[in-house]
């Protein structure tokens, strides 16, 4: 449990952090996914950049149709964020089932996002919310959708040399809901299963709904077959279970030894549920 | 009762561990001290083809590094085994040699290899990396029972089909099988009472500091019983004088007997520490102690009950296939045989019993006594036949246990209940620890409940009434079923002039609170204030010869060790008031710290004559000066607590997830000292016993790798898995020791497991689904699957 050595850099903004990168470097936000992985040596970079305390990082901002995260706020800041819970209630709901007390004080939104593990709340969150997420390299920012974001098991549309500085969340309008529900690992209290739902819509009508899952697969996905089922529909038990039925659609899903692939599967289904109803 | 016993005193100890004053082995620093760094075999099953060792040694901080060829010619076989059990035929069981560092073949993940020691514990574990091992990885076996079958891959080549001794116990075999085919009705079920690991909060470290002037041997260990550790090392391991050396068992941060045993690593520290000159500390971290700390059950069973047609057990039989891991750890034979087999009678009358263990070596880490030790795995099997036999039956768990209990027998009226695998209980009165579980829990209302239900969920109730041995152990009985060790304990009042009063005890807390209870019995029983008593224990140095903590014991055999101390104490301390007040000691009263002559007013305080005992001047002829005594008590007996245990749970159908709604423990641990030190004993271990039921256990691929190693994997139960415990008691004293106490430390891990799973299959039969068995840990998967796979 003793990583191998390292030189510790505080930056003190997101230039500075740009201007210190290099190859052997890593950024550090709040440090649950890379400090444990660095003490078991299956990562041992030489320098690490702390970016935790960049206070233009930090910060929960409201920009008319959207709301802006920094990528260094905690999951903590965010469960607690009365402009979130007005703006898009899952996202707060969602940071707030993360790992326990202590991980949501120290880790952030931005080295979930980075950091892409395939039982992370974040991922489905930020793609059923259809959020952007805005990343500085040395060429200056660009905005990458969530969507396209997660291209595989732990990996990212991020480049080597670029930082997540925002993630942008568009408001819900007015008579729209969301929701998260998640079936957890017992022992890291990670997603097996975690399923994100907006609505928008008036009551009963489906107009426009959008699934996200994660924990099922190698990356989260948005779970289109869920979507096309309910689309124009009806919310009725008939229609949430076809729907439902539908979860993995097209996804190849894992399997270890808390959920075979079959159980995932079928957890998957569950979980696609639980969350329609919720929306009933 | 006085001013303390029977009081919730609040821990003394308390102060000190949660202001962050404790001091652990870890804490300590000594001078010129070194960090070691212990590298580990990444196979279960490998030969060691060459260790390159140049790098570490040119890192810059290294100081030493050792292989097992350092120890080729030294002499120094490994650490031994503690408790010899002999195969049927009267064959002495397969010991193979357990080496400091292995020079040839590694036999588990984590095996021992080579030691960096270094300036830094950080350049030793950098340096420890460029240790260079070259494997040449062989086939591994991890299944006891796959292991014991022909052609199986061998742990030691030397022990055909890894068999380290088989044993048997009770009633012919011939005997238990006509009972069983005479039956009326037989429950069977194999099962697997599945491999948990401690997971003590401290992890295990040691310093060895040898002294070339003086040629003294000091260890620091995190051990639960450090004159044991000493013996062993100076005369099985490393052959030292044993008068020389020291060891030291500060503050240890939890055990559950993982503690109990002499590792490899407590030898390695002293033997390093002398051919460097310089102290050496090793401190395991999480990831190295989920593979090297002893751990537990991992047991592999078949068993059929036999009953009349009236509910009566007629008769039991069990095989097992117990796993010992690849190395036999200190007590590891004593586990699933004579802590196990002897307690398969539980509260019930079964006319014939017979058990029968093959214990089998596998590439896996060592096996011993964890929380319970045996008792556990007994209570599973019986507790889960019993409820099994009444759902099969149609009849009701309660009843059926009712019909079966041992009739009450308080051990000096009545003798004694003998039964059929070589125990005689001290006394016990088993119906009024289920009537109260069951008035607490409501049972009728509950039945009631259960077939009322309609909500997507299934709900379950379970049993367990219990029975274990502690208070271990007579030394002439277990030094027959093979211990190679006494299981006395020692203990020294030594009352200083002022009256204040220093007792050193041979038994060992880390976490049990005995400088607390052990205060309490020695204020009441002297009439002193709690505050005059300061109880010393973990240092060979001052404290006599004693056998530590384990198998929970502390107060039945440790406390009953102070108790004669201060016998002795009062009686001479009469004398001496005798003398002082011109009477006979036997008109003396001694009460509230002071002696009083009969039917007078005339008195003396004991301080008084603590300070004449060392200012004696004015002092009865022919009596030796000072109030300092010391006792050795070997128990008559075992103790034998027992208690009933009732979980209710409920399973969400769409998930197969678990829920424990209510657990309820009422239990007999005889008479109770400090009953908030009881409860917290009782609360922990029902934590312990809960989570083998819902969500521990080892898993191990088939080449021998610890898949779940970690706590992001290896799931340990946390306070939001668990509701509120409802626990009461009943109160039996043991007759025969003078506290009457029988012991609180393994009660509720005992009890608790097989009331969980019972649980969960009643509600699975509620729902239609006639599992018998659904294994451990009962994940949602597994109970879901069982949901999927019976229809019935
Ligand atoms: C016990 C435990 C339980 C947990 N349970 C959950 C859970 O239930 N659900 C869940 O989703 N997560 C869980 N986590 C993970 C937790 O949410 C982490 O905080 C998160 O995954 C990583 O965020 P961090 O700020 O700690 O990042 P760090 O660990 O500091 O960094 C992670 C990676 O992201 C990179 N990085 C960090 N910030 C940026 C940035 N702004 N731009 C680019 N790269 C960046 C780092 O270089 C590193 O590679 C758990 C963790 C632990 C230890």
């Amino acid at each position: 449990m003793i990583p191998s050595k390292f030189q510790y850099k505080r930056a003190e903004s997101v230039s500075d952090a740009l201007s210190m990168m290099s190859d052997d470097a890593k950024l550090l936000a709040g440090g649950h996914s890379l400090l444990p992985a660095m003490k078991l040596r299956l990562n041992q970079p030489d320098t690490l950049i702390d970016i935790s305390r960049i206070e233009e990082l930090k910060s929960i901002k409201d920009e008319g149709d959207h709301i802006v995260i920094g990528a260094a706020a905690t999951h903590h800041d965010i469960a607690h964020s009365n402009l979130v819970k007005g703006a898009c209630s899952m996202i707060a709901s969602g940071a707030g089932q993360i790992g326990d007390i202590q991980v949501r004080n120290a880790g952030t939104i931005g080295g979930s996002l980075a950091h892409a593990d395939p039982a992370a709340d974040w991922p489905a969150l930020v793609i059923a919310a259809e959020a952007t997420i805005r990343v500085q390299g040395q060429g200056g920012p660009r905005d990458i959708p969530a969507a396209s974001f997660f291209t595989g098991f732990y990996e990212t549309a991020l480049a080597d040399d670029e930082i997540i500085t925002e993630i942008h969340i568009p408001k819900l309008p007015a008579g729209s809901s969301s929701t998260y529900v998640k079936f957890v690992q017992p022992a890291s209290r990670f997603a097996i299963v975690g399923c994100a739902v907006v609505k928008n819509a008036a009551e009963g009508e489906v107009g426009n709904i959008k699934v996200a899952v994660t924990g099922v697969s190698e990356m989260a996905y948005r779970a289109h077959g869920v979507e096309d089922e309910l689309m124009g529909q009806v919310v009725s038990d008939e229609s949430i279970d076809r729907a439902a039925a539908r979860a993995t659609d097209h996804v190849d899903v894992l399997s270890d030894h808390y959920a075979s692939e079959k159980y995932r599967k079928h957890i998957a289904q569950v979980y696609v549920r639980k969350a329609l109803e919720t929306l009933k | 009762m006085g001013n303390y016993i029977g009081k919730s005193v609040k821990r003394v100890e308390d102060k000190r561990f949660l202001t962050g004053k404790g001091q652990y082995t870890d804490d300590i620093v000594l001078h010129q001290q070194t960090y070691a760094s212990i590298v580990r075999s990444p196979y279960a099953h490998a030969n060691i083809e060459s260790i390159d060792t140049s790098a570490a040694e040119k890192a810059v901080g290294v100081v030493a590094v050792f292989t097992g060829k350092d120890f080729a010619d030294s002499g120094i076989a490994g650490v031994p085994c503690g408790w010899q059990v002999n195969f049927k035929n009267g064959d002495i069981m397969k010991e193979p040699p357990h080496p400091l560092l292995v020079a040839d073949k590694v036999k588990h993940l984590g095996d021992a290899v080579a030691i960096v020691i270094a300036e830094s514990k950080e350049i030793a574990r950098d340096a420890a990396e460029l240790v260079d091992v070259s494997y040449d990885v062989l086939d591994s076996v991890v299944d006891p029972k796959k292991a014991a079958q022909p052609g199986a891959p061998l742990v030691h080549e030397d022990c055909p089909n890894n068999i380290c001794f088989d044993w048997e116990l009770g009633n012919p075999k011939s005997d238990v099988n006509a009972a069983i085919e005479a039956s009326h009705h037989v429950t069977t079920l194999e099962f697997v009472n599945q491999r948990v690991i401690p997971n003590a909060m401290e992890p295990r470290a040691a310093i060895g500091d040898y002294q070339a002037a003086g040629d003294k041997y000091t260890l620091y260990t995190s051990s639960q019983n450090p004159h044991l550790i000493r013996l062993l090392l100076c005369a099985f391991v490393l052959n030292l004088p044993e008068h020389k050396v020291r060891v030291v068992s500060p503050d240890v941060g939890g055990g559950f007997g993982s503690k109990i045993f002499h590792y490899t690593e407590e030898a390695l520290v002293i033997w390093c520490s002398k051919q460097i000159g310089r102290p050496v500390k090793w401190t395991s971290d999480r990831s190295e102690a989920f593979i090297t700390d002893a751990h537990g059950r991992d047991h592999v069973t078949k068993a059929d009950m036999g009953f009349d047609a009236d509910g009566k057990i007629t008769a039991l039989r069990v095989e097992t296939y117990a796993n010992l891991g690849a190395y036999l750890s200190t007590f590891a034979p004593a586990v699933p045989t004579y802590l196990h087999g002897t307690l398969l009678q539980g509260l019930y009358t079964t006319p014939v019993i017979n058990v029968d263990v093959t214990a089998v070596f596998t590439h896996t880490t060592a096996v011993d006594a964890y929380r319970g030790a045996g008792r556990p795995e007994a209570t599973y099997l019986l507790e889960r036949m019993i409820d099994l036999a009444a759902l099969e039956m149609e009849m009701d768990p309660a009843e059926l246990r009712f019909k079966n209990f041992i009739p009450a027998f308080d051990g000096v009226e009545q003798e004694g209940y003998m039964t059929q695998v070589a125990l005689q209980y001290d006394s016990g009165d088993y119906d009024p620890v289920l009537k109260k579980a069951l008035d607490m829990v409501g049972y009728d209302d509950f039945r009631a409940k259960q077939s009322a239900l309609d909500n997507g969920k299934l709900i379950g109730i379970g049993f367990s009434t219990y029975i274990e041995a502690c208070g271990i152990a007579p030394s002439a009985v277990v030094g027959a079923l093979g211990a190679r060790a006494g299981l006395f304990e020692s203990a020294q009042v030594r009352v200083q002039p002022t009256g204040k009063v220093s007792v050193y005890t041979g038994s060992h807390s880390h976490g049990q609170g005995h400088e607390t209870t052990f205060a309490q019995v020695v204020a009441d029983r002297m009439g002193i204030p709690l505050d005059d008593v300061e109880i010393v224990h973990g240092d060979s140095e001052s404290v006599a010869f004693g056998m530590g903590t384990y198998g929970s014991r502390s107060l039945a055999v440790g406390g009953s060790a102070i108790v004669k101390s201060i016998d002795k104490v009062l009686e001479k301390g009469a004398k001496i008031a005798a003398h002082l007040l011109e009477a006979n000691a036997d008109d003396l009263d001694y009460a509230g710290g002071k002696w009083t002559v009969k039917g007078t007013d005339k008195s003396i305080a004991f301080g008084d004559v603590s300070l004449t005992a060392y200012v004696p001047h004015n002092y009865p002829e022919g009596l030796e000066p000072g109030l300092d005594f010391s006792s050795f008590y070997d128990p008559a007996n075992f103790t034998y607590p027992f208690g009933a245990h009732i979980a209710i749970v409920e399973i969400d159908k769409s998930t197969g997830k678990v829920e424990l709604q209510r657990f309820i423990a009422v239990d007999d641990v005889g008479n109770v000292i400090n009953p908030m030190i009881v409860d917290g004993q009782i609360h922990g271990g029902l934590a312990q016993g809960i989570g083998q039921a819902l969500f521990e256990g080892a898993i191990y691929d088939d080449n021998g790798q610890l898949i779940n190693g970690s706590y992001m994997d290896y799931c340990m139960p946390r306070a939001d898995d668990l509701p509120s415990f409802e626990i009461d008691r009943t109160v039996t004293p043991c007759p025969h020791n003078p506290l009457g106490v029988k012991g609180a430390g393994e009660a509720g891990t005992i009890g608790s497991t097989p009331a969980v799973v019972n649980a969960v299959i009643d509600a699975l039969w509620s729902g239609g689904h006639k599992v018998k068995d659904v294994k451990m840990p009962m994940t949602p998967e597994r109970v879901w699957s069982a949901m999927q796979s019976d229809q019935a």
